[in-house]
């Protein structure tokens, strides 16, 4: 059976190496693996997605709406945009970190107040500040691999040796600060 | 070897493997990323030009003088590169060559949706249509066999989702090819009427055999198992379709689609009952299908624009919607692309927003983004390097107006500049235009993600080149009235434009100013010290609330509405320093580390 992972955020936010680094972990432990994503103009701090999609054999490289096993947000605003492509019995994952987007900051809009209210209301909903976590470690750019370790503990691919994948992709310097930051991620999550 | 690639990435493995020697594009996406990757292999000379009419061409030479050549592009850079692209498939290759053409149905990154196989078709060039990363590199390899061995140039048609999809590619080593022999021949690549006429005819024999080709290839397959249900699909739909239609109907999966393989396509709809055809942009297999008499389903059903993923062909074909959770959505904000925090384009557009009775000419790029909220500063946009001379042919109109009052302020990047805007520019001093022409420089090609260009002295390879002076440029066009600016000094930017509206001759403002996201060359780090290493902060104290530092739309500004101050985000702060000139009351301030 096919495995649909979404990852969801805002442009520069590092969904893309996560994504990278789920999806070369997937490969080595042997799975047919494709992922989708959008490059381009919507970098530039508009909404991102990566879809990852894992199993025996995968025919199409991107998750149709109510197909989502897990929906990472790495923003929170993102999360309640996306929550159509998760399955009705699946996994929100939700970074508590709000990015107004220009509108927003423009004052034509405003921040939606209950956004992890509604999404607690219909599924399985796992909220953590990734953010601060990155912080607390030092670097408040490896949320995005604090947010990983949540797939990683809430898909169940903790078998799969992702320090040898980490060391890959990352720089030698930074390995021990990913390491940590993936640790925090599947800590956090208790299903 | 496994390895999981990107379509774009599995096109330059294949390339590498195929042995080839030369390869020549301009960044666009999704195709940006092949000769990114080309121009890791040290094998291959790999280059950007500065546009796709030039990459061709320069791929068309060192195929002639014997060497496996590549050319990649954006759908609508294979409108820039038509004039070679048509004459190519009449004289044919000596060394083998692969155009790839990578379109974008849905358009994610482009400003139209063309299906750019009508092309393979017009000017009659062979074409595949990979569905994954696999087909990608084992077409490239096919392409180049068949190139010299038919004596035709070959199309790769890309879509998005195989550009930025990953999947698995099983890989190989690579193949070094001799470059063959050059031999002058003028009946061959001297295309005047006599020859050309000739060359016409053979081109028609040349198709002939394709044909036959098209009948044969495993890249044109079946998989019966169904005589009820048949699917004929090409590129990434065939995966989509699989998931609708399961492994139980028959499928005629198309990967070579010109010229197409009617026996093939009669003999599969002779075995089905019905015939659905999942295609994306237009209806170019399905006439086909049409035209060979067969009735089938296709975009009387399904939409005749976006992609066909399976929750589209679903709902298409069988009124089928997806489960998904009902939920309130009515909060969610839109979240379109913005200028960047520290962005050289701000400070100008925040100016250029305010004029009045001026009319925005813009181009292609991040400045694109100058069209929206706040600054509502571009009046239109089609094409690349087409700001210029759509100016110009406003103003020109504009003057012959009573009153007079509009005049036009044209803008493009660099890199667009150096695209098409020079030959635009060369229009604006021949006709004596009194439009205001801004090249907002800065210093990159920005918006597909930072490539060289031939402003930055810097190649493909990331060796040093000749870098064009892009101010000397102007001079020598003819350009008599020029100002070289920082854009982030908003009275620098407001004197020039003052100065240049009430001119009645052509001038150039260039903004030099690095992209905020660009990694320095030592260059930039001489001629802009300091920039981006410090960042600004609010001081409260002095904040008085009144939200004048938003007006220039930076991302890293928001408004602390309970206290009823402006707060500035010091991750994304890179310190242009514009939003503090906005501030009456001098409350944004360096920080101090």
């Amino acid at each position: 059976m096919t495995k649909n992972v979404l990852l969801v955020g805002v442009g520069g936010q590092g969904t893309i190496l996560a994504a990278k680094i789920l999806t070369q972990g997937l490969l080595e432990a042997g799975y047919d693996v494709k992922m989708s994503e959008i490059h381009g103009m919507s970098q530039r701090g508009g909404s991102v997605s990566s879809h990852v999609r894992y199993g025996e054999k995968v025919e199409s490289s991107t998750i149709e709406p109510g197909a989502a096993d897990i929906l990472v947000s790495f923003e929170k605003m993102e999360a309640l945009r996306e929550l159509k492509f998760l399955k009705p019995d699946g996994i929100a994952v939700v970074n508590e970190h709000e990015m107004p987007s220009m509108p927003i900051l423009t004052g034509d809009a405003v921040y939606p107040k209950d956004a992890v209210e509604e999404i607690k209301k219909h599924v399985k909903t796992i909220v953590l500040n990734a953010t601060q976590m990155a912080l607390d470690l030092g670097n408040g750019k490896v949320a995005n691999i604090v947010l990983l370790g949540t797939i990683i503990k809430a898909m169940k691919l903790e078998s799969i040796d992702w320090e040898s994948i980490v060391k890959k992709q990352v720089k030698p310097a930074f390995v021990d600060l990913n390491l940590k930051a993936l640790r925090c991620g599947m800590d956090a999550v208790n299903l | 070897m496994k390895y999981l690639l990107t379509g774009d990435e599995a096109i330059a493995r294949g390339a590498y493997e195929a042995g080839v020697h030369f390869a020549s594009a301009y960044p666009g996406t999704p195709s940006t990323e092949i000769l990114e990757n080309l121009a890791k292999y040290e094998e291959i000379c790999a280059e950007w030009a500065p546009n796709e009419k030039v990459a061709l061409e320069s791929a068309i030479g060192a195929s002639i003088a014997g060497g496996r050549a590549m050319a990649s592009m954006k759908h609508v850079g294979l409108n820039v590169a038509a004039d070679p692209f048509f004459t190519f498939a009449y004289t044919g290759v000596n060394g083998g060559a692969v155009i790839i053409s990578a379109d974008e149905p849905g358009q994610h990154s482009a400003q139209n949706e063309q299906d750019n196989r009508n092309y393979a078709k017009s000017a009659k060039i062979p074409m595949f249509e990979p569905a994954n990363s696999q087909e990608c590199r084992d077409m490239v390899l096919e392409s180049y066999k068949l190139s010299e061995e038919y004596d035709t140039p070959i199309m790769i048609r890309m879509t998005t989702r195989v550009c930025h999809g990953k999947s698995i590619v099983e890989c190989g080593e690579r193949q070094e090819v001799a470059i063959r022999e050059y031999v002058k021949d003028a009946k061959k690549y001297v295309c005047v009427p006599a020859n050309a006429k000739v060359l016409r005819r053979n081109l028609e024999l040349k198709l002939a055999k394709l044909k036959k080709y098209s009948e044969t290839t495993p890249f044109n397959f079946e998989e019966i198992k169904s005589d009820k249900v048949g699917v004929i699909a090409s590129g990434p739909c065939y995966h989509y379709a699989k998931e609708v239609f399961g492994e139980d109907a028959s499928y005629l999966k198309l990967g070579f689609t010109f010229p197409m393989p009617d026996d093939k396509i009669r003999a599969f709809c002779q075995k089905v009952e019905k015939v659905y055809i999942v295609e994306e942009n237009d209806p170019y297999i399905e006439e086909r299908v049409r035209y060979l008499g067969f009735n089938c389903y296709g975009k009387d059903l399904l939409p005749k624009y976006g992609e066909m993923t399976p929750d589209v062909i679903k709902k298409g074909f069988f009124g089928e919607e997806p489960a998904v959770i009902a939920y309130d959505e009515s909060a969610v904000v839109g979240r379109p692309p913005t200028l960047c925090a520290g962005c050289p384009h701000r400070g100008f557009f925040y100016e250029l927003g305010k004029r009045k009775n001026v009319m925005i000419s813009g181009d292609i790029g991040c400045y694109t983004l100058g069209f929206a909220k706040p600054y509502n500063a571009l009046d239109s946009c089609i094409c690349m390097g087409a700001s210029f001379s759509i100016g110009h042919g406003a103003q020109q109109v504009f003057n012959m107006t009573e009153d007079k009052k509009m005049r036009v302020v044209s803008v493009l990047g660099d890199s667009t500049f150096l695209h098409t805007g020079m030959n635009s520019l060369v229009d604006v001093i021949y006709n004596n235009s009194n439009t205001v022409s801004v090249i907002l420089d800065n210093r990159i090609t920005g918006m597909t993600g930072h490539q060289e260009n031939p402003g930055t002295g810097y190649n493909a390879k990331g060796s040093e080149a000749n870098m064009i002076d892009i101010e000397a440029l102007v001079k020598a066009i003819g350009i008599k009235h020029i100002r070289t600016i920082n854009p982030n000094n908003l009275k620098e930017v407001s004197d020039a434009l003052d100065e240049f509206l009430a001119l009645d001759e052509p001038s150039v403002i260039i903004t030099k100013w690095p992209c905020a996201l660009k990694k320095f060359s030592k260059e930039d780090k001489e001629e802009f010290p300091g920039a981006f290493t410090k960042k600004m902060a609010v001081n409260r104290d002095k904040c008085i609330g009144c939200k004048m530092c938003m007006k220039c739309g930076c991302p890293a500004i928001s408004f602390d509405a309970e206290n009823k101050k402006a707060v500035i985000d010091g991750i994304q702060c890179v310190g242009c320093g514009v939003c503090s000139q906005l501030c009456p009351k001098d409350a944004i301030e360096w920080k101090e580390d």
